[in-house]
């Protein structure tokens, strides 16, 4: 199969339109009729009128900024996962159609009529809660990244995908609107031997996950917006589980039980999936926290350099465990770093913008970012996780990535050893 | 065994005592609905590695191979062995500590109650939770003996579940011992640096993205 996919490509390539350069050039191409002195073509007529398109959407000449996925990875599109496009992102915010999506069983379509939460098990009194109560509760909004913790497992023994969407798209940051699960339960009550909440999907695949208590009265909301509007179906609507800076399996979506006990409930999703296994055949559960992380999201493979001279390099940055303090970018492959510009807001648990402006001659760069949050934790080379972790790991690589620009301006995802 | 649970719930406690402190008499909003224990009963269908929450029922190996031949082998085989791309349930013994660990339920999975959750909860896929009690339990039971862990006249139940030794029930490794591998006071080189920048593999040659 694979010999057959080399093959069809290399006769791709032969004729000249390969992945993203196709791209690039299609809009590189400038119509001179539309150029001045010339009077340019949508100028003369009337556009669309405002009824045209009552729920907007991007600019034609954008239909390329789309979620992907690498069809490859698994068995159905209904239990897979596709990929949020950060290197055409801008700013902190994921539109909502643009947040990856990973799903078990396909979206739940709910009626939010129908939408109930149930809230049994150790807690003073067992509660059924429709939509419409959750948002009598007092609100929060809050800004927070969710990243899956498979994010670049498929690096985990090599560069392997060639593209920043496709190595770190696992990863969105939205302002959720919902109710704090500390103002909720005080609707129940709790018994005092609750230590554990097992959190449960209605979708096909009744996702299920084991949360400690304190972080489900820490900072845990059960959401019903992102960035304004009501959840995305495939993002839970009506209603999901916000589990701040912990890896995305635990956002419960479609959320309908929340069952409190005194012991973890070991489901399928972490126990045989998001566990780590080391090389001594033993695994690491429960690895909630998504550590500081950072990402170089132009110039990537998917932004080449077209011009030398003055270069923005972009990038974003996020830490599960708080703030992030500094990011750092070489342009040497790690020998010499130079501290990026951080762009305000600098929220807990939220992505966070950088930038550094350099001038390029037209000569090989090994390009990185390296992140370092509030609590002094710096990013790590993966060559320090393998030592720990060996290379049978899935989840957890927050590793430092290097693009590789050549001295025709194309990236490339490269590992250095 | 739950000595962890204590100390993570030390440690994370310490910092949330001001905001925990719910009382039954506490219900400051009088928002949402008492449920019924019907109601409950209904939607509460986790089990857990002690049984508790097991559905009263039980089927046998003999009966779960007839089950699992006409519920599952589409996708998994008819000995748990996989076909196309969904996943293996049986073998995998040995291979954890190998460069290609194969995770199956019998070599992966620590607690027998985690597959019957999940198989009722999430099996057949596309058709989830429209297995009945004794049929989820005939599967369990089959898959178990298939890899080695009953025998093929064991007959598996609410009341023997939580009591199933898994092979590799003590292969996992609690609390989380991150961080572990990073410099964590905060002051990485910056100049002249002591690292690898030879490029030793390229995505590229790897020729394994999707082309649009």
């Amino acid at each position: 199969m694979k010999f057959n996919r080399r093959n069809l490509i290399k006769s791709f390539a032969a004729l000249g339109s390969v992945g993203f350069s196709t791209r690039v050039l299609a809009q590189d191409k400038p119509n001179p009729n539309n150029l001045p002195p010339n009077l340019p073509e949508w100028t003369p007529d009337l556009g669309a009128g405002v009824d045209e398109n009552p729920y907007g959407s991007p600019s034609q000449f954008e239909r390329e900024v789309i979620r992907r996925n690498v069809p490859w990875l698994t068995a159905s599109s209904q239990s897979s996962v596709n990929f949020t496009p950060l290197q055409d992102l801008e700013g902190i915010i994921t539109p909502n159609g643009l947040c990856f999506e990973r799903h078990h069983g396909g979206v739940a379509e709910i009626n939010p009529t129908d939408y109930r939460l149930m809230i049994n098990g150790l807690v003073d009194r067992e509660m059924i809660f429709s939509l419409e109560d959750l948002k009598r509760f007092p609100q929060v909004n809050k800004f927070y990244f969710l990243e899956c913790a498979a994010n670049g497992g498929m690096e985990w023994k090599g560069a392997q995908l060639n593209g920043c969407q496709y190595t770190f798209g696992m990863v969105h940051n939205v302002q959720y609107t919902g109710v704090k699960l500390s103002d909720l339960l005080r609707e129940t009550g709790l018994k005092p031997k609750a230590k554990w909440v097992l959190a449960e999907g209605s979708d096909t695949s009744g996702m299920t996950r084991s949360i400690p208590i304190e972080k489900i009265l820490g900072d845990c909301l059960i959401a019903w917006a992102m960035n304004g509007e009501a959840l995305r179906p495939e993002q839970g609507y009506p209603a999901r589980l916000v589990v701040p800076g912990w890896e995305g399996n635990m956002w419960v979506k479609w959320i309908r039980r929340l069952e409190f006990g005194d012991k973890p409930y070991m489901t399928r999703e972490e126990t045989s999936k998001y566990t780590d296994l080391l090389t001594d055949g033993k695994a690491r559960m429960f690895t909630w926290v998504m550590e500081a992380k950072s990402v170089i999201t132009s110039p990537s493979p998917e932004k080449p350099i077209h011009h030398k001279g003055i270069q923005q390099l972009r990038g974003l940055a996020w830490s599960g465990n708080g703030k992030i303090k500094r990011v750092d970018v070489s342009l040497d492959g790690g020998k010499n770093w130079t501290t990026a510009q951080l762009h305000a807001p600098i929220m807990a648990k939220s992505l966070v913008r950088f930038t550094l402006p350099f001038e390029w001659r037209g000569e090989e760069l090994l390009i990185q970012s390296r992140a370092m949050d509030e609590t002094g934790y710096v990013q790590p080379y993966i060559q320090d996780l393998q030592k720990i972790r060996g290379k049978n790991s899935i989840y957890h690589n927050n590793s430092i990535a290097t693009w590789l620009v050549s001295k025709s301006g194309k990236v490339d995802n490269v590992r250095l050893g | 065994m739950y000595v962890w649970v204590k100390i993570v719930s030390v440690l994370l406690l310490t910092s949330l005592m001001g905001t925990w402190s719910l009382q039954a008499s506490d219900r400051a909003f009088n928002l949402g609905n008492i449920a019924t224990s019907q109601q409950v009963k209904g939607w509460d269908i986790d089990v857990r590695p002690d049984g508790v929450g097991a559905p009263i029922g039980s089927g046998s190996v003999f009966d779960g191979e007839e089950v699992f031949a006409e519920q599952c082998a589409s996708c998994h085989g008819d000995f748990g062995e996989g076909v196309d791309r969904w996943p293996e349930l049986v073998g995998g013994e040995g291979t954890l500590n190998t460069h290609d660990p194969l995770k199956t339920t019998g070599s992966y999975w620590p607690y027998a109650s985690t597959m019957f959750d999940y198989i009722y909860r999430a099996m057949p896929f596309g058709v989830s939770q429209s297995l009945s009690y004794d049929e989820t339990y005939q599967i369990v039971a089959y898959l178990l003996y298939m890899n080695d862990i009953i025998d093929d006249d064991f007959v598996l139940s609410d009341q023997n579940i939580g009591l199933i030794k898994m092979p590799n029930q003590d292969g996992f490794l609690l609390p989380d011992p991150r961080p572990d591998a990073s410099t964590i006071d905060g002051n990485p080189c910056m100049k002249n640096c002591d690292v690898p920048v030879k490029i030793i593999g390229k995505a590229r040659d790897i020729d394994v993205t999707p082309e649009d």
